[in-house]
Formats: C-alpha cells, sequence, structure tokens
C-alpha cells in the first residue's frame, strides 16, 4: 500500500450478533489532510473509529494508520495515534494537569516530559488557570478541550477525533474548530465523525457520508452539496391570488420551475443568479407582496434525503435545519 | 526500558492515580476509615457479651478482630468495582485501550492499590483494636506475616470485585453483587461467633468456608491459637481465587473493552 495515505481501510466489517455496525467500509485520508466521517446515530462511525484506533478488531477486512496494520502491529500503532472519543475521557478526581501528565506517562515520554508537555498543552488550550482545579469542576466545554489535548499529548501524526463538539455550547465549540484547525496546519492528519454538515464543511478536506453501515458517498463538501441541490429560496405571499405573479417574476433566477406548497413559493437558486436581493427586487417589481421570504441552504437532512430517500431521523438533523434557514425581514 | 519495565511502570502510574482519588472522595475515605472502626465497637460492644466463646480465648475482642479485619479485606476491594464500572461508562478504559501500554497495565493498577488501602485499613483497625483491648500472644513476625497474608486474601477479592465491576451495570450493582456474594461467606464462618453455636447444616459449611480458614489463620499467628493447617490453606485457597477470578476478570476486560 502506498504511503501517501495516513488511514487507508479496506472492506471493514463489524456485526454484533445481527445488527451490522459496518458492512465493508473503504476509507482513504491522505497524510496531512482531514476526512470528515458524516452520518447519523448508529451509521457506524463510532465502530470504524474504534477499530481504527484497535480498540476493536473487525471481523473482516483490513486498515493500515501511519503504515501499521491496526490488528498485526496494533500495540505499535498505538504510540502513533491520539483519540479523543464522543464521552470527553478525563478523569474526574484528577486536576487538569494530572490528566494529562498520567497520559503522558503512559505514552512512556518520561516523568520531567510529560510534565512540561502538559504545562504546555494546557496553556494552549486556555485551562492554565484551571490546571490545579479537578476535573470535575471543569465546565463541560473545559472538559472538551482537556480531552483533546491529552489526545495530543505525544503529538501523533494520526488523530481520531468521535464526534468532537457534541454538547458544546457555540462559543466552545468555535474555540475547538480553531484548536483542531492549528493541528492540521502543523501537518496532522485527522479523521473526525460528526452529525452537522457545517462542522465537516469547516474541517474537512474530503466528507466520507456513512449510512447503515456502508459509505455511501464520498468528495468535498462542494461536490457533495451539489449532488443535493443548492439554495433554495422560499418566499410566503401576503395575499395567495398574488402567486402566479411571484412564481412568474421568479422564473428567471431558478434552476427549475418555481413550485406554490400552501402559500409559500419555493424555487431552487440557480447560482450567480443574483441571490434574495434580486429575488425581492423583481417581487416588488411584480408587485407581489411578501410576507416573508427566505433562504434554505442544503443541510444534513438534505444530504440523507437526497442520497438515501429518507430522513437522517435524529435530533441534530433538526436543529441543523433551523440554523441552516437564515431569515430577511421583508 | 524492556516491555516488564514498562508494564509496570504503567501498572505503577495507574495505581497512583487510584489512589490520588481516595482523599479527595470524601465518601469512600470513610468507607476505608470511620465504617471499619465502626465495626469493631458495634461488635465489640453490642455482641461482644452475648457470646459464648471457646475456653482458649481470653475475651470476645481477641476473638474478634481477626474475623472482622478477614471481612474488611474481602470488601476492600469494593473500590475496585467502582472505579472499573465508572471508567467502563465514562469512556477512560478506551483511552487506556488506545495508549502503548501493557495490557495487563489497567487491571493490575486497580488490584495493587486495594493493597495500599487494605493496608491503611489494617493499621487503623488494629490501631482501634488495640485501643478497646485486643493483645498480641506472638512475636512481630507472626503478626506482619499475619498482615501479609490478610492483603494477599484482600488482594485474591480484588480480583473477584474486578469481575463484578466489569460484569454490572453500573457501579452500584456493581458493589452490590460483591456484597451479596461476601456478606453471607463471611457470617456463615467462624468469623464473629463460634460454628458450634450454628445448626448443624450451616456449622459444617462454615467450617470448610475459607473465611474461616484465613480467621484461624490469623488467630494463630496474632493470637497464638493452633494453627494446624489453616495457614498454608489460607495461602492455597488465596492464590487459587486468584488463579481462578484474574483470568476472568481479564477475559471479561478484553470483552467488556471490545464494544
Amino acid at each position: 500500500m502506498s504511503s501517501d495515505y495516513a488511514i487507508e481501510a479496506e472492506g471493514l466489517e463489524k456485526s454484533y450478533g445481527d445488527v451490522h455496525a459496518l458492512a465493508g467500509v473503504d476509507l482513504r485520508v491522505r497524510a496531512g489532510s482531514v476526512l470528515g466521517l458524516l452520518g447519523p446515530n448508529g451509521a457506524g462511525k463510532t465502530t470504524a473509529v474504534r477499530i481504527l484506533t484497535t480498540l476493536l478488531p473487525p471481523d473482516a477486512g483490513s486498515a493500515r494508520v501511519a503504515g501499521l496494520d491496526v490488528v498485526a502491529d496494533a500495540s505499535a500503532l498505538r504510540s502513533q495515534i491520539g483519540l479523543a472519543g464522543q464521552y470527553a475521557a478525563v478523569d474526574e478526581t484528577l486536576t487538569g494537569a494530572e490528566n494529562l501528565e498520567m497520559v503522558g506517562r503512559l505514552y512512556h515520554l518520561g516523568k520531567a516530559k510529560s510534565r512540561e508537555r502538559a504545562r504546555e498543552l494546557l496553556e494552549r488550550f486556555e485551562l492554565d488557570e484551571a490546571a490545579d482545579r479537578l476535573a470535575r469542576t471543569y465546565s463541560g466545554g473545559m472538559r472538551r478541550r482537556l480531552d483533546l489535548a491529552a489526545a495530543l499529548v505525544a503529538r501523533p501524526p494520526v488523530i481520531f477525533l468521535d464526534e468532537p463538539t457534541t454538547g458544546l455550547d457555540p462559543r466552545s465549540r468555535a474555540g475547538l474548530l480553531e484548536t483542531i484547525e492549528a493541528r492540521v496546519a502543523a501537518g496532522t492528519t485527522v479523521l473526525l465523525t460528526t452529525q452537522t454538515l457545517d462542522e465537516a464543511d469547516r474541517l474537512a478536506d474530503t466528507i466520507a457520508v456513512i449510512d447503515h453501515g456502508k459509505v455511501i458517498a464520498e468528495g468535498t463538501s462542494d461536490e457533495l452539496k451539489g449532488r443535493v441541490g443548492g439554495e433554495r429560496l422560499e418566499v410566503t405571499m401576503a395575499d395567495p391570488d398574488q402567486m402566479d405573479r411571484a412564481i412568474e417574476a421568479l422564473a428567471p433566477l431558478a434552476d427549475d420551475r418555481p413550485v406554490a406548497e400552501g402559500g409559500v413559493v419555493k424555487l431552487p437558486m440557480r447560482h450567480g443568479g443574483g441571490g434574495i436581493a434580486e429575488a425581492v427586487r423583481r417581487l416588488d417589481g411584480a408587485g407581489a407582496d411578501i410576507e416573508d421570504i427566505a433562504i434554505r441552504r442544503p443541510t444534513l437532512d438534505d444530504v440523507f434525503i437526497s442520497l438515501t430517500g429518507r430522513a437522517a431521523e435524529h435530533e441534530a438533523a433538526a436543529g441543523e435545519s433551523e440554523e441552516g434557514t437564515r431569515k430577511v425581514a421583508a | 526500558m524492556s516491555a516488564f519495565q514498562y508494564a509496570a511502570s504503567d501498572t505503577l502510574v495507574l495505581a497512583k492515580r487510584n489512589l490520588s482519588r481516595i482523599p479527595r472522595a470524601p465518601d469512600l475515605l470513610i468507607a476505608y476509615t470511620v465504617q471499619p472502626v465502626m465495626f469493631v465497637l458495634l461488635f465489640v460492644y453490642v455482641f461482644g457479651g452475648a457470646i459464648q466463646l471457646p475456653p482458649e480465648f481470653g475475651d470476645y475482642t481477641d476473638f474478634l478482630m481477626p474475623g472482622i479485619v478477614v471481612q474488611t479485606m474481602a470488601f476492600g476491594g469494593f473500590v475496585t468495582a467502582i472505579g472499573l464500572s465508572e471508567d467502563l461508562k465514562k469512556g477512560l478504559i478506551d483511552r487506556f485501550r488506545s495508549l502503548p501500554i501493557a495490557r495487563s497495565a489497567v487491571l493490575a493498577g486497580r488490584t495493587l492499590s486495594d493493597i495500599a488501602l487494605n493496608l491503611l485499613s489494617i493499621s487503623i483497625m488494629v490501631g482501634v483494636g488495640v485501643l478497646v483491648g485486643l493483645t498480641f500472644e506472638t512475636s512481630v513476625l507472626e503478626v506482619l506475616a499475619g498482615v501479609a497474608l490478610l492483603l494477599l486474601f484482600g488482594y485474591a477479592w480484588s480480583w473477584f470485585f474486578a469481575l463484578m465491576g466489569l460484569t454490572a451495570s453500573s457501579s452500584e450493582s456493581a458493589q452490590a453483587m460483591g456484597f451479596i456474594v461476601i456478606f453471607p461467606l463471611t457470617f456463615a464462618s467462624s468469623a464473629f461467633v463460634p460454628p458450634e453455636s450454628m445448626p448443624a447444616g450451616l456449622q459444617a459449611f462454615a467450617e470448610v468456608n475459607p473465611f474461616s480458614t484465613v480467621t484461624e489463620a490469623i488467630r494463630a499467628l496474632w493470637l497464638g491459637t493452633p494453627a494446624n493447617t489453616d495457614i498454608w490453606m489460607s495461602v492455597v485457597w488465596s492464590v487459587g481465587l486468584i488463579l481462578v477470578l484474574a483470568p476472568l476478570a481479564a477475559a471479561k476486560y478484553r470483552r467488556a473493552a471490545n464494544r
């Protein structure tokens, strides 16, 4: 296998009884790049991460990380990887500094080196003031940062982040994403699982969409969005009788014929058509009174509906579609 | 460093981590300090006067202390059950398993730190015992041999609690499962009352119960009562329990983590 790839997996399978958590997963991540593994709960994301981090042997298939086989070279591989799991795995009865020192010792960095590295990371993750407080006094965001710091203690060339921002408030989330970006800029290869498209969008060079234990789509975020269709415009009319007039006015901006659904005109926006401003101008010119006008961007739900013909069925998607709709007062 | 030195160092790092939580978790500290003292005082002063002793024992305190320390040793491993159960639930076991450490280090670190805690319990109980009238009738060497035997027996039960911690669905039920097994075993033994006062069937059980064997061995080493085969049988029981329970716990650890 080529060493251009920091992570290579072929035909990974894993079943728990009758449940096929992974049904033949292939993945390739170039050294120094970020792969976003996107999918709903139960899609197999965590199982894939557990296999790639040597926690779980696959039933079939093989994988190499940093050039080492995840089964045959498991113990050598463990010194090359860092893992931050779904549940911030910090010891609550140790201080932040003690947590990182312990991890350093277990990476066999030695006592002095472990202490030095712990201080360095606490500072970088803005935990230096809380360094000597017990982790049980930390907020959710601080725990996540400590967990991520633990994954970076030994400066591993490959890190795995399993839904690193789940349960974080927006500010902590932004801080964590910045930190990950800094690691990537320094040359680390990252595999990140997420349920939210914009997170994958922001961090990942390539995105693999996983569902029912299979990779159902792979590509850059633009490629995936292309499959889903771009932005959609939704116009709520003040007077339903003006619906036809609005459809005529907006037709030149649409990739497809606008449709009317329950007093709302919906259309896929043509790229470079002038956007929402042009739409408002045209509606004004046509004398169509609008109550509300909004741009809807593709969400994880849209990706799923487009790829699988069904909704992603999870809470994050519901929250996501609200965020994705930007309302403009008319 | 060799693989063995790494394994030893990993185990010590993890044992230190387990111990450092004790003074920070006041409820656990109470379990290790106040609770044994409470048991000693309750038994000595509540039951002490009511129990008919064999003639070789001067008073109930002497009779009780070896038994109650043996019981405390068996329960000492509950911290391992709680700790492993919580580590599994909170994802710390995953973190440890993703690190380049010896496979054995997590369980070995747990059971090793139990030894230190059990030594603390023995010191406190013996201290209180002496205050309420315990007198050693043997040499310092024999007393220390008794302490070593107690720690060995406690170590065997740590593996039992490790198994419980990895089997039960929560730390509370792990603890409860452990107590359901150990409580009847300790009471249906010669630890608190002479088996002669029990109904025939129970008496027969008490005589083959390893808790009786270890209690009699400690009485021999501390009070100078006849040892018979009790000391060697205590070692055999302890080593036997470790040989059965440690591989079971290790197998359970691999499976529990492989989910």
